[in-house]
């Protein structure tokens, strides 16, 4: 079962990435793009390919992976449907920290400001959630993102209100929706390696979270060492997560869909939702990348972020409605 | 033979002691219920003897070991530990519910070898479970779940068995269901450990019984020396009788 889930949602992504590499404001057929790569006569169809789709591609594909894992071991750890990565305040800070970084004008001296700022804004938020919520259980961390989340929406809102001219206002706006619009190779390479490591340190809790279903004190009794699990889970949230928030912004309600969809065909197991929810939430971000750039109104692109929380919303309400029928 | 020792073990908690220098052995192949009032530091006993919990003073070894020298994963196979109210939180199989218990002894990533899978399906056929082997576990009756919490415990086969208030929460008919597949596990030779409010449950299916009060041990040793009238009005500070008729006998509260 599990087995032929996760290869037909490998098919369908990639189906989605070669959609998403074609289609655009150019269109291009897959021969043209073929033959421009091999050395054919137009250079420009692999250009757009290789130097703004593919990166685009790359960074959907990791965002949504780390989105939809990270939102899986979220939920497994803390046995709430309702845990997603931006619940520990990581995405409020990296919106911060690119926020401090548009605000004060490092953006304008140098391109790749914006998303280190963002990077450093997240680590930093979830470090702070880490060591406030060391002891204590699920509902402290919940409780405890929450509030650093508000803390760095309050302050974000406060430089949009100061605002020193229209233009940093316009782009803290574009960032706080989400988009991979121009991004290029930098981003993967500033992006990924840590991408990777958080999904290799979020792939570790696997074991942990089936044992976890059954309670914390089971868990425990089984040999689980529950609070490492806990460190593993938001260290590699904080990783892959707020890598992603940095380069992207804020793309949300990813995290908190993708292992909705998935965990019914999987036998709602904890760990066998990982790798299907990863590989939904790559598709979901693809798909709405994709979406996102070839949906124009008025000759403005929709942004990511307004795209998955379109979606998102409805699902989520319909999430609570389903929850109330189920729960006394 | 004596399995579990806790020597002179105390907890505290803030400002109160919940353990007050506790010592008490328990043996294989022998049941111990655990007795006494709502507070009396029954839970955390079994946390403790279970190596959940630390002790601030005093030490538990088993065979010999002291506990924290044991292997997290190594002890995880030796002893099972149910707890109060013992659930699962997603809706996942009864069959994978009870395969959770053998996580201890499996490797980190892979399936169930194929000799595990037999002793699943040998648990699930034990515990009358085969029928619901493919029911999400969230969707059974409080009898039925507490089987599986059982089936979950004991597939692991192991040394000690630790459970807390098995029997709270089920109809008569599943309190003595629970109290003969213990006491069958004591008899193949386990340290079954049990704390339990149900007095007659206690006196029918221990060997041994400890009787806790106010975090210190108030009496322990074998059944008929502990379950007497004297010690029970003492424990719970409201007059009991233990009497004995042609049929085994009875627990009786008296004034009221």
């Amino acid at each position: 079962m599990n087995r032929w889930l996760i290869s037909v949602l490998l098919a369908l992504l990639v189906a989605a990435s070669v959609v998403a590499l074609l289609a655009g404001t150019v269109w291009l057929s897959p021969v043209r793009v073929l033959a421009s790569i091999m050395g054919g006569e137009a250079y420009l169809p692999a250009l757009i390919v290789t130097q703004i789709r593919l990166p685009r591609l790359v960074l959907a594909l990791a965002i949504g992976a780390s989105l939809g894992l990270s939102g899986a071991v979220l939920q497994g750890l803390t046995r709430n449907p309702l845990a997603e990565p931006g619940l520990l305040g990581i995405t409020a800070g990296g919106s911060l920290g690119a926020v401090i970084a548009i605000y004060f004008g490092f953006a304008t001296g140098f391109a790749l400001a914006t998303p280190m700022f963002a990077l450093v804004g997240a680590f930093g938020t979830a470090l702070i959630a880490l060591l406030l919520a060391r002891r204590g259980g699920n509902l402290s961390l919940i409780l405890t993102g929450v509030a650093i989340s508000s803390i760095a929406s309050a302050v974000t809102m406060l430089a949009l209100n100061l605002a020193p001219d229209p233009f940093a206002n316009y782009e803290i706006m574009a960032w706080l929706m989400g988009t991979l619009a121009d991004r290029s190779w930098d981003h993967v390479a500033l992006s990924l390696p840590f991408v990777l490591l958080g999904c290799a340190l979020l792939c570790a809790t696997a074991p942990a979270l089936d044992a976890l279903a059954l309670g914390e004190a089971q868990a425990e009794s089984l040999g689980t060492h529950v609070a490492r699990t806990r460190v593993l889970a938001l260290a590699g949230t904080a990783l892959a997560v707020g890598a992603s928030t940095a380069v992207a912004g804020s793309i949300g309600f990813v995290g908190l869909i993708a292992p909705h969809l998935v965990r019914p065909l999987v036998g709602h197991q904890p760990r066998r939702v990982l790798a299907p929810a990863a590989i939904a939430g790559a598709l979901l971000v693809t798909i709405a990348d994709t979406a996102s750039r070839t949906l124009v109104f008025n000759g403005t692109p929709l942004n990511i972020g307004v795209f998955t929380s379109l979606i998102g919303t409805p699902f989520f309400l319909w999430l609570v409605l389903h929850l109330r029928g189920r729960t006394p | 033979m004596s399995a579990l020792i806790l020597n002179h073990v105390s907890v505290v908690r803030g400002s109160r002691r919940v353990l007050d220098g506790i010592d008490v052995t328990f043996e294989r192949g022998r049941l111990a219920a655990v007795i006494g009032p709502n507070g009396a530091g029954k839970s955390t006993l079994l946390s403790v003897a279970a190596g959940l919990l630390t002790p601030n003073a005093g030490s538990i070894s088993l065979d010999a070991v002291p506990l924290a020298a044991i292997d997290r994963r190594i002890l995880a196979r030796r002893r099972a530990y149910l707890p109060q109210r013992a659930g699962v939180e997603w809706p996942i199989s009864v069959e994978r519910v009870v395969a959770l218990g053998l996580a201890p002894s499996l490797p980190a990533f892979g399936g169930l070898p194929p000799t595990l899978q037999t002793r699943v399906a040998d648990t699930l056929a034990q515990f009358d479970l085969t029928d619901l082997a493919t029911r999400p576990a969230t969707e059974l009756s409080g009898g039925e779940l507490a089987r599986v919490m059982m089936a979950r415990a004991t597939v692991g086969t192991p040394e000690v068995l630790i459970v807390d208030e098995p029997t709270a929460g089920l109809d008569p008919r599943h309190v003595i269901e629970v109290g003969r597949r213990l006491r069958a596990l004591a008899d193949g030779g386990c340290a079954v450990i049990v704390a339990l409010h149900d007095l007659d449950l206690a006196r029918r299916i221990a060997d041994d019984v400890v009787a806790m009060k106010g975090g210190r041990v108030l009496a322990a040793g074998p059944t008929q020396t502990v379950v007497t009238s004297e010690i029970l009005s003492a424990l719970y500070d409201a007059p009991i009788e233990v009497v004995a008729d042609g049929e085994g006998g009875g627990i009786r509260y008296r004034g009221w």
